[in-house]
């Protein structure tokens, strides 16, 4: 649906040019919830906007629904804004104009509609947004949460194929986030629209997103599904993020060896296997004690999963890895002395 | 002094010269104003059409009309008023220099109104696919509706000032007739009613303005 091909962009700074993206290779399937996330200053916003060519890249190539937009100009560009919606972190609607007002406004842009048909499709996307007895009220009478329902309704005015969300939940409370969130979601199943949604919180991804990347300093440097994103972070600024999600950040850091009565393992259960009393009975069958160090669990959009690191001591430590493994947990051996011949062993059953 | 032999005819008809010359020339120093203005606007640093020659050049220009101090461009454009309107008297000689005069002012409270509006909004616009023109004349006018309101009210409450200082040069008005019989013939009493009357004019003009603005204001 959407394609980046090495997208570099540059603002002139005092001091020349100062890079803000750099070589960037994004797809967007068509469909999907695509999450974006970055901490401030990574270029998430910028990135964003070069979906809808708020901004120019510097070098590279924008392709939506398999078109080169890159330099469209004019008719064309106004044309194709309109195939793609866009909700802001400050909702940026017009104060001077009511609700109905509001979501009519892009309708009545295109020069298209009458007002009868104007009429009847704003109060459907009221409708569908639940605001429906707020329609003649004006922006500054609604709460955070309801002006953001009146951005996501303006958004889908045009039946666009892309939504893009720029930090559309990071001016509200959590609890009005979790419902914005839902909506977003809600409108992805029944439009199929695709959602590129920017933020810098891992909740946010976690709930919603089917794919995310991860933007640092202007470069993706990790992409995925969102379970294997967050489960099992490669690169340290993926890691910093989830772990600003933990309630007790860096719980899931490498327990020193030194502290250790056994051999430190990380355990990811995920799907049905986090509901299953796995870890007692693979503990009993091969006779080993464990201690568990640290710990989540939590759902990654609908799927549970669980995370801990603990340690196993006793007499078949080997076994026990083996038997985790093949019960579909996913065994990572955690720093600390190696054992050659528990790796060994481990490998040979899987 | 004695307020027994006023001339009310002549007062009501001065008054009536000034509502002419004020309602005259703010209309055409908004049509005037606003268009420059709104390119002022435009042109700035970081605005749609950022074009720094261009708002360099208005701004240079504009600043030089508004340093000249009023009286004194009233007598400089004497030459061209004439040519623009045939006559160097009365209203319609004094509402060509008032225009002059009045409406670079207002052109830089026209560009600082819209200047205020949250350039979110401008974003939003354009993304929903508004060109230019639809953004300004959609989307940045009328959510910088009370703050121009507010300029219009400051704008009338200059001319107002400007209009009395021209019946220095025979423009007519209160201004004129407090002059002529207030300070030329020591009729103080007519000028204390001349300023008077305009007291009351200024507070309804700024009430009326506030008023608007309180009712067009969503913020």
């Amino acid at each position: 649906m959407i394609r980046l091909e090495n997208i570099t962009k540059s603002f002139a700074g005092k001091e020349g040019a100062v890079a803000a993206l750099d070589g960037i290779d994004l797809t967007i399937a068509k469909g999907e919830i695509f999450g974006i996330i970055g901490s401030s200053g990574a270029g998430k916003s910028t990135l964003v906007r070069l979906i809808n060519l708020l901004e120019r890249p510097t070098g590279g190539e924008v392709f939506v629904a398999g078109e080169r937009v890159t330099d469209a100009k004019g008719q064309r560009l106004r044309d194709l804004r309109r195939t793609i919606g866009m909700v802001f972190q400050h909702f940026n609607l017009l104060s001077a104009r009511t609700v109905a007002g509001n979501v009519a406004y892009p309708l009545e842009l295109t020069g298209q509609y009458g007002k009868a048909e104007i009429a009847e499709r704003v109060a459907a996307l009221l409708d569908r947004v639940g605001l429906s007895e707020h329609a003649q009220k004006y922006p500054r009478q609604l709460s955070g949460g309801q002006k953001q329902r009146v951005g996501i309704a303006r958004a889908l005015a045009c039946e666009p194929q892309v939504l893009l969300c720029d930090e559309a939940t990071s001016a509200l409370d959590p609890q009005t986030t979790g419902a914005v969130l839902d909506l977003l979601r809600q409108i992805n199943r029944d439009l199929g629209v695709t959602i590129v949604l920017i933020t810098h919180e891992m909740d946010v991804i976690r709930r919603a997103c089917d794919r995310v990347a991860v933007l640092d300093r202007g470069r993706v440097v990790e992409t995925g599904v969102v379970t294997d994103v967050f489960l099992h972070p490669r690169h340290a600024a993926t890691l910093r993020l989830v772990r600003e999600a933990e309630p007790d950040g860096g719980s899931l850091d490498a327990v020193a060896a030194s502290d250790l009565a056994g051999r430190a393992v990380r355990l990811t259960f995920t799907g049905p296997s986090a509901h299953k009393p796995i870890l007692g009975r693979i503990a009993r069958e091969n006779l080993i004690d464990y201690a568990i160090l640290a710990g989540r669990v939590g759902h990654i959009r609908e799927t549970p999963y669980a995370q801990f690191i603990v340690s196993l001591s006793g007499r078949d430590v080997a076994g026990a890895i083996a038997g985790l493994r093949a019960s579909g947990v996913d065994v990572e051996l955690q720093g600390g002395a190696p054992v050659p011949e528990i790796e060994e062993r481990a490998r040979h059953v899987v | 002094m004695s307020f027994d032999n006023l001339y009310w005819g002549d007062i009501g008809a001065a008054f009536a010269q000034t509502l002419a010359m004020v309602g005259g020339a703010l209309l055409l120093t908004v049509l005037l104003g606003l268009p420059l203005g709104i390119l002022l606007f435009l042109t700035g640093r970081q605005q749609l059409f950022q074009a720094p020659v261009a708002y360099g050049s208005l701004s240079f220009v504009l600043s030089i009309i508004r340093s000249v101090p009023f009286i004194i461009l009233l007598i400089v454009l004497m030459p061209v008023t004439v040519i623009v309107t045939g006559t160097s008297l009365g209203i319609r000689g004094v509402i060509f220099p008032l225009v002059v005069g009045t409406a670079p002012f207002f052109a830089r409270l026209v560009e600082t109104a819209l200047r205020e509006v949250d350039r979110g909004i401008i974003e939003a616009s354009l993304a929903m696919g508004a060109s230019t023109t639809q953004t300004i004349f959609r989307a940045v006018l009328p959510e910088a509706l009370p703050s121009l309101l507010a300029a219009i009210t400051v704008t009338a409450i200059v001319l107002v000032d400007y209009t009395a200082m021209s019946g220095a040069i025979g423009g007519g008005g209160l201004g004129d007739l407090a002059i002529r019989y207030g300070y030329h013939r020591f009729q103080t009493e007519i000028m204390l009613v001349c300023v008077a009357i305009l007291i009351v004019f200024v507070q309804l003009i700024q009430a009326s303005g506030n008023r608007l603005v309180t009712h067009f204001s969503r913020k």
